[in-house]
């Protein structure tokens, strides 16, 4: 409203500026480009990225909904007939899940359905003790601790997560995690737990594996359901939920959530968070995958879920290639150069975090002159570049986004 | 709008582009009100608006400031975890992260009737002093309640909070209702409290802007403290002179609902040792008392547990959140509400304007025109708002005055309206109409405004 005042001053004392203005309200950016009644507008490029965004966004959510039924699966194998090699089933579908869910994660960020659960599907650090035994604490956890929880239910796992000021993570991917590899005390491997632990016996780790099973089953149980949950909410044709608001709101204001999660996930999440920590502080398991030692996948997925936005392209579990309008052909309308600048980012993104040598938790250590760091130092620098061009690219389109 | 335009290539003409700059540099004077703290100030308005670094944050501070941000937000873990450099927790504390308090580094709510305190700290002591002249902790519960425990080990206590109605009326009849909070510490762990002992639960208070207000010279805490000297209407702030656990001397306090808190490094310090557990350089020692002394044979997560360069960090980030800037600066009904807070007096303590130091290292704090709307002084608030504990010069009745920056955010972020140091009031109006003791006279003239203007004040606080 008190621009109207402004202007009203304008005429008074800048006429050519007024009309500036004029210009500058009449034709926003890039639709002088739309005159050629062949080419689609910008705003119905929009219109396609947007829709895209949810088709891509969704088919990564069921993927991981998909990938995570079948960890229960061999979960539930595992616990029937706890062996060596029904373990090692058990870890290699907990990896696979992260595929999808990793990349997922650009649907982060803008209080989506996702963000009101992820605490419970993928909170971070875990505190093992709290779960479960430890070198230092054998009888540690709610496991072990029968006098303080007599049974073991969802009511036991799920209320340790519910208050604000409690905030325990007792449940989803880095829960499982634990019970699957057990603590990583070693340079060479990841967490070693032993089939033994789910085995009864009547001393070590194995007097309360009827308890250990039963936790292992609930948090399979708990994920399946939440990421089902967040699933739902982007399927398409279905009144009311959350991709049917998505798609009806104004055009910027989708782009703005779209956005959001973009940039918050390639800077302050995996930029910052995930390897400028670790990088900065060399703390040996301050990584993500800190039991199973795969930190470096994870890293690379949440490039690829950036990566699959702005190229508009996500390979499906099926091998089906979901191609559409990504961001880089709307940039491609409205800011050429800025476009082709991304492009080249987001391969040198991935071809950086590639190169970090596994694992990530030896990575970081020594100094700057190790190989491991030198790599982790380049993705440092393309993620930041990268970050810059999501931010300009925003700006181009008249997308408010701040990032931390 | 005009200023992006300049920017673009469409401008070719560089008159209209002066035109727009001179027009910009005419209307400075409106926009310099939006910039609450300075160049740091953040324009977002969305559950982010108190978790973005200071804007004008320099290349080389990005790292220590995702550092802190990550400490500042992940849950500490019991000791002895897998990510050691996040473990020390407790054996007793109150939350497991910065964060559970200081929600998206934004404002505690008031606890719920009949449910135990979150997001809250309750301070305990009882008559006397301790030996830098600080309040005098109680001997078996320390200073400070622990209301949760590592599994296998029991709380202090638990604390509820109950309710009394307080009515009242403005002066055109319309009635309202203040809520007056009973606390009742209950489930006592290791026996009774002193039966003098006072019990104090403050609230978490907002995260931003806090490197600004530590950059605010001394020399202008002395001159605003001076100048309310020489006032005849009762409004007479003072300085809190409190003990600087590094330098081992006594220094003015800026930090804490009664300004017990020299700088923001001692303040991390002691949130990290008295609501978490764990220990820094500047606090060695864990957080029980010797009538706890089982707690010794507990693991440690490393000595101290929070290692320096975590430490700074945190203190980094703590100092490096953004302000948000004001809304609706220029709406008619604002400008109202700003006046008729300057009429009340309301700006003599809620100081709209200062300036800050140079600050050796940090050119985001340098020398910046912030308007954070408090003057770091205590002031006697009255009996109604008394804790009953004396914390250094700060009396019972004493607050230091909390600005004001951000205010009208914490709904956004927070998802409530709960101000004041235990959250009582639900709204700026009751949190005015709790005012007494040296705002007494504004509180009164608030009350007995017109409907109107009592709403134009209102609006103008939403707008900070």
């Amino acid at each position: 409203m008190p621009a109207v005042g402004c202007k009203f001053v304008f005429v008074k004392i800048f006429p050519p500026v007024l009309m500036l203005l004029t210009v500058c309200v009449c034709r926003p950016p890039g639709t002088a480009a739309a005159a050629d009644a062949d080419q689609p507008s910008v705003e119905q490029i929009k219109t396609a990225f947007i829709s895209h965004y949810a088709e891509l966004l969704q088919a990564e959510y069921a993927d991981a909904f998909e990938l995570t039924r079948r960890m229960q699966t061999n979960i539930e194998t595992f616990l029937k007939n706890p062996n060596a090699e029904n373990l090692a089933a058990a870890r290699q579908s907990w990896t696979d899940c992260r595929e999808p869910y990793m990349q997922s994660e650009v649907g982060r960020f803008y209080e989506g359905p996702i963000d009101g659960i992820e605490g419970y599907i993928n909170a971070w650090p875990i505190d093992e003790n709290y779960l479960d035994y430890t070198v230092a604490a054998p009888d540690a956890g709610i496991i072990n601790q029968v006098g303080q929880f007599p049974q073991i239910t969802r009511d036991v796992i799920v209320g340790a997560n519910e208050k604000e000021g409690e905030k325990t993570v007792s449940t989803g991917f880095h829960a499982i995690e634990y019970l699957l590899w057990g603590q990583d005390l070693y340079a060479d491997s990841p967490g070693r737990r032993s089939y033994m632990d789910y085995v009864e016996s009547s001393d070590g780790p194995g007097r309360h594996a009827a308890r250990r099973r039963q936790y292992l089953h609930l948090l399979a149980e708990l994920l399946v359901e939440q990421l089902q949950v967040v699933n739902i909410q982007w399927e398409p044709n279905q009144p009311g939920n959350y991709r049917d608001r998505f798609l009806s709101l104004p055009p910027d204001e989708a782009l703005t959530k779209i956005f959001s999660g973009l940039g918050n996930l390639s800077g302050s999440e995996l930029m910052g968070e995930r390897i400028l920590v670790p990088y900065t502080t060399k703390s040996q398991e301050n990584e993500h995958d800190c039991f199973s030692d795969t930190t470096h996948l994870d890293l690379v997925r949440n490039e690829l879920g950036v990566q699959d936005i702005c190229l508009g392209s996500y390979k499906r579990l099926n091998g089906e290639v979901l191609e559409g309008t990504g961001l880089l052909a709307l940039l491609d309308k409205t800011a050429p150069r800025l476009a082709a600048r991304l492009q080249g980012q987001l391969k040198a993104g991935m071809a950086a975090l590639k190169a970090i040598p596994p694992p990530f938790d030896q990575a970081i250590l020594g100094d700057d002159s190790k190989p491991g760091r030198v790599a982790i130092k380049k993705s440092l620098d393309a993620l930041k570049l990268q970050t810059a061009s999501i931010s300009k690219a925003a700006e181009s389109l008249h997308v408010q986004l701040n990032l931390k | 709008m005009p200023v992006f335009f300049a920017k673009g290539k469409s401008a070719r003409s560089t008159f209209p582009v002066a035109a727009i700059l001179a027009f910009a540099a005419a209307t400075g004077a409106k926009t310099d009100e939006e910039l609450s703290g300075g160049a740091t100030t953040a324009f977002d308005t969305t559950r982010e608006a108190f978790s973005l670094s200071a804007r004008n944050l320099t290349d080389e501070h990005r790292a220590p400031f995702f550092v802190g941000h990550s400490f500042f937000n992940e849950n500490w873990l019991a000791a002895s975890a897998s990510v050691s450099a996040r473990d020390g927790l407790g054996p007793l504390f109150v939350a497991r992260a910065c964060s559970a308090c200081h929600v998206r580094d934004g404002r505690g709510a008031a606890p719920e009737a009949d449910l135990p305190t979150e997001t809250m700290v309750v301070r305990l002591s009882i008559p006397g002093r301790d030996e830098h002249g600080g309040p005098k902790p109680d001997p078996v519960y320390g200073s400070q309640l622990q209301t949760h425990a590592l599994p296998g080990i029991k709380p202090e206590a638990e604390v509820l909070a109950s309710y009394e109605d307080l009515g009242g009326a403005y002066g055109d009849g319309e009635s309202y209702f203040l809520q007056r909070p009973v606390f009742q510490v209950t489930h006592l762990g290791y026996g009774p409290l002193s039966s003098n002992v006072a019990v104090s639960p403050l609230s978490a208070p907002a995260v931003v802007g806090l490197g600004l207000l530590e950059a605010v010279p001394e020399k202008t805490l002395r001159r605003l403290a001076a100048q309310d000297q020489r006032r005849t209407d009762g409004i007479s702030g003072k300085m809190n002179l409190v003990w600087d656990v590094a330098a081992k001397r006594m220094v003015i306090g800026r930090f804490g609902w009664k300004a017990e808190q020299p700088s923001v490094r001692q303040q991390c310090a002691v949130a990290f040792n008295g609501d978490m557990g764990l220990t820094t350089t500047l606090f060695p020692d864990e957080n029980y008392t010797t009538a706890e002394s089982f707690c010794t044979n507990l693991p440690s997560g490393g000595h101290p547990e929070v290692s320096d360069e975590i430490f700074d960090a945190v203190v980094f980030y703590s100092r490096m959140l953004a302000v948000p800037a004001r809304r609706d600066v220029t709406n008619k009904i604002v400008l109202r509400g700003q006046k008729v807070f300057e009429q009340l007096n309301c700006s003599v303590c809620h100081v709209p304007k200062l300036e800050t130091g140079n600050v050796p290292g940090f050119p985001e704090l340098t020398q910046q025109v912030i308007r954070p709307y408090t003057d770091l002084l205590l002031h006697d608030m009255g009996e109604g708002l008394s804790d009953h504990r004396q914390v250094f010069e700060a009396g019972q009745r004493d607050w230091r005055t909390p600005p004001l920056w951000g205010i009208g955010l914490v709904g956004t972020v927070n998802d409530h309206d709960n101000f004041l140091h235990d959250g009582r009031a639900r709204g700026f109006d009751e949190a005015i109409l709790w005012h007494g003791g040296e705002a007494e006279q504004s509180k009164e003239e608030f009350r007995r405004l017109n409907k109107s203007d009592r709403a134009a004040l209102l609006r103008f606080l939403a707008s900070l």
